[in-house]
């Protein structure tokens, strides 16, 4: 697995589990890998799974079962949507640093998004 | 799992390798031992082996001193060297001969192993590459299922799709009750494998700290502009890519070589605040705040050594 520079391991693998909540390849009440399963096939220490493991619980998205493992929370959607926004909203500064660097205006950003194809519509799973 | 007290190590009178060295690694844990050519890597690595005697100090792993040999111990410890003397063995050949002396020696994962690193177990291993030597030994080093497995440089000589599987091997090997010990140069070979870190360096440990300790501690990343503050520094697309102090209590990356070339350029600073547990984040009182700003200028008195005439990368 690739990793960016930008953040520590154990938030990104967070990351790549709510991204799979949000898309939603996790749907609530499924099992996550176990710590080792995770780590082996990320090829990350397993106690930094733990540490995303930890994060997440701590954060509502995942929930642990006694002699089962982790699973997938009930509102784990909603849980992981707030999570995500608040680090995307982190990464606006620096953003609009950039713009201004560039000389970039609004107008221009607008123009970029309504390439996209599909629009402003929120991702649906 | 391991304590190593005032331990002192020399080659012949006058090469001191170790002076008073004192260090702990704890079960559960994969250690990444870096430092210099020359610091001792591999020469600690044989004392834990019981393949040195120190000279004064002691070492001990699970209670044992593995000076003292005892087959107790060593049925717990696997040493794999960087350079390996290749048995005229077959991997099933040595396996028969050498796993009794392994109680926890586990065939069915040496035979996902060697699938694994797609060997032929029935090939004599001095007849193979140096890089199917070195994963025939790994293959066995793993299925000893020791608590304590030291690797020199285990990721030399292995090819990039190898080195993949190597790291995915460990990080489903390592359990709670284990401990590894892996001393390498090679850093992104084992990035995000190796926690905690280790930083050997003449005579002392400048670091023996986990990855969040050190994130609590030190920040990674690109700054615009220099600052008088910054531990290490090198020119980087965007400004300058840079060590400093955690100020912001935001945890960022470690950056393995990075943090390497900080400690050896501020060995001093590294063993107060990691070794001895300082507190060194400079927060500075507002009025020194004030002094500072009347004075016009700002920071430490300490300037850092810089890599500033370093081309970018």
């Amino acid at each position: 697995m690739e990793f960016r520079q930008d953040k520590p391991i154990y938030e990104q693998i967070a990351e790549y589990v709510c991204e799979k909540v949000l898309n939603g390849e996790h749907k609530p009440e499924d099992k996550i890998p176990s710590v080792r399963e995770f780590g082996m096939q990320l090829a990350v220490n397993p106690n930094t799974v733990m540490r995303a493991y930890e994060h997440l619980e701590r954060n509502g998205i995942i929930y642990s079962k006694r002699g089962i493992g982790f699973l997938i929370s009930p509102d784990s959607r909603q849980r992981a949507m707030d999570l995500m926004r608040e680090e995307f909203l982190q990464a606006v500064p620096a953003f609009l640093n950039r713009m201004k660097l560039l000389g970039l205006r609004f107008e221009e950003l607008q123009q970029a998004f309504d390439k996209q194809p599909g629009g402003l519509d929120p991702a649906k799973p | 799992m391991i304590e190593i007290k005032n331990l002192s190590f020399r080659y012949g009178k006058h090469q001191t390798v170790f002076e008073q060295l004192n260090m702990e690694m704890k079960a559960g844990y994969i250690y990444g031992l870096l430092g210099e050519n020359g610091v001792g890597k591999t020469t600690l690595l044989r004392l834990l082996a019981g393949l040195r005697i120190p000279a004064e100090g002691s070492i001990r792993i699970l209670g044992q001193e593995p000076r003292l040999r005892t087959a107790s111990l060593l049925s717990e410890i696997y040493y794999l060297p960087e350079v390996i003397d290749p048995a005229a063995l077959s991997l099933n050949e040595y396996v028969k001969l050498y796993a009794p002396f392994y109680p926890h020696f586990n065939h069915e994962q040496l035979a996902h192993y060697v699938s694994e690193f797609g060997l032929n177990p029935t090939k004599k291993i001095s007849q193979s590459s140096h890089g199917q030597q070195k994963k025939a030994m790994m293959s066995f080093a793993l299925a000893c299922n020791t608590k304590l497995l030291l690797l020199d440089e285990p990721t030399n000589g292995m090819d990039i799709p190898s080195k993949g599987i190597f790291r995915r091997l460990i990080a489903q090997a390592a359990s709670d009750d284990k401990c590894f010990v892996i001393s390498t140069h090679q850093v992104r070979d084992l990035e995000n494998l190796i926690d905690p870190i280790v930083i050997l360096e003449h005579n002392q440990v400048l670091l023996n700290n986990s990855i969040e300790d050190i994130s609590r501690k030190l920040w990674f990343g690109i700054r615009p502009q220099k600052s008088d503050k910054d531990l290490y520094r090198e020119n980087a697309i965007g400004g300058y890519a840079v060590v400093g102090f955690n100020e912001s209590g935001e945890e960022t990356r470690v950056n393995i070589e990075m943090l390497f070339n900080a400690a050896i350029q501020n060995k001093d600073l590294f063993k107060r605040m990691f070794i001895n547990g300082e507190d060194l984040e400079p927060k500075r009182s507002f009025a020194d705040e004030m002094a500072q700003r009347i004075k016009g200028d700002a920071g430490l008195d300490e300037k850092p050594r810089t890599n500033d005439n370093q081309p970018d990368e």
